[in-house]
């Protein structure tokens, strides 16, 4: 998304970046970049909390409107109402899940195999935020 | 405005469990632990364009861009640009295939992920001029190239033929 984020930028259309994955965002470089803590999946805000969700995009909108330079990053007021451990528990690799994620490893590959055979080439990988 | 993250990295965070996440050292470990020996690039530029906006959020077109795909039989099967009318908002979105945090959050709420219905509201108050009839679902996939030189330019292309002035990009 970032991709595109600068592509729409270079073209003269302003852009606004909305997302949980500071350190992809920062790493890509975008013109502009509103960054909510939570988890991902809920950008715009905790999933039914309206008013959360309206002053999120108040926020994005400002930083549209605000942002001088690119790589603007501002924080906004998200705050995930549920347990804190949702950090240390995404993508966690310990001895409770390594041989399962080797097993997995081994089925997604035979996957890839048939969906190339198969004649589908867009590969459904994940991290490009 | 600051453009520095690190000047109010402590802002607005009271409890000392908050920390950004490192996705890209989960993921890469992620994946070591299935067996793939060739770590995912991210893309990383040294600079970044800027178009500062021409003029007033009352006056201008918004288009909204997702990363979550129609939800149906197509959408489901075909990942691909799409663009999908606004009016009515969809009451779902494909996301099963994005890598949003599953068991911590989900994703029944479209709201929660597309800014429609908040945008909507903010046109009746006279705030933003007007949003793009169509949303776009852009797919997220291993190849940068397809984004560059596929995805992006058909995007462009909607945006253009559109004639919007701003975009919300919105990734899960």
């Amino acid at each position: 998304m970032g991709l595109v984020s600068r592509l729409l930028e270079a073209n003269g259309i302003a852009t606004v970046v909305m997302g949980s994955a500071m350190d992809i965002i920062k790493h890509c470089g975008v013109p502009r970049y509103l960054h909510s803590d939570l988890p991902l999946g809920n950008p715009c805000g905790v999933p039914f909390d309206r008013a959360m969700q309206e002053e999120i995009l108040d926020q994005a909108l400002i930083l549209l409107k605000d942002a001088s330079s690119a790589n603007t990053i501002v924080r906004s007021i998200a705050k995930w109402p549920g347990a804190q451990g949702w950090r240390d528990d995404y993508s966690k690799v310990d001895d409770t899940n390594r041989d399962a994620l080797r097993l997995k490893g081994q089925q997604r590959r035979g996957q890839q195999k048939t969906e190339k055979s198969s004649g589908i080439k867009r590969s459904a990988m994940i991290p490009d935020f | 405005m600051a453009n520095d993250y690190d000047s109010d990295h402590d802002n607005d965070h009271d409890n000392d469990h908050a920390y950004d996440v490192e996705y890209m050292e989960r993921t890469r470990n992620y994946y070591r632990a299935q067996g793939y020996n060739s770590d995912y690039q991210w893309a990383h530029h040294k600079d970044t364009p800027f178009q500062p906006i021409n003029r007033l959020l009352s006056d201008s077109k918004v288009a909204v861009i997702t990363t979550a795909m129609p939800d149906t039989e197509l959408g489901r099967r075909q990942r691909a640009v799409y663009s999908t009318p606004i009016e009515p908002i969809p009451e779902s979105l494909y996301t099963a295939e994005l890598s949003w945090h599953h068991g911590m959050t989900h994703t029944d709420d479209v709201g929660s992920f597309l800014p429609i219905a908040a945008l909507e509201k903010l046109v009746k108050s006279g705030a933003v001029g007007s949003i793009a009839s169509r949303f776009v679902s852009l797919p997220t996939e291993y190849s940068q190239r397809n984004t560059l030189q596929k995805d992006g330019p058909e995007i462009l292309k909607y945006c253009q033929t559109e004639q919007v002035d701003v975009a919300i990009l919105v990734p899960l």
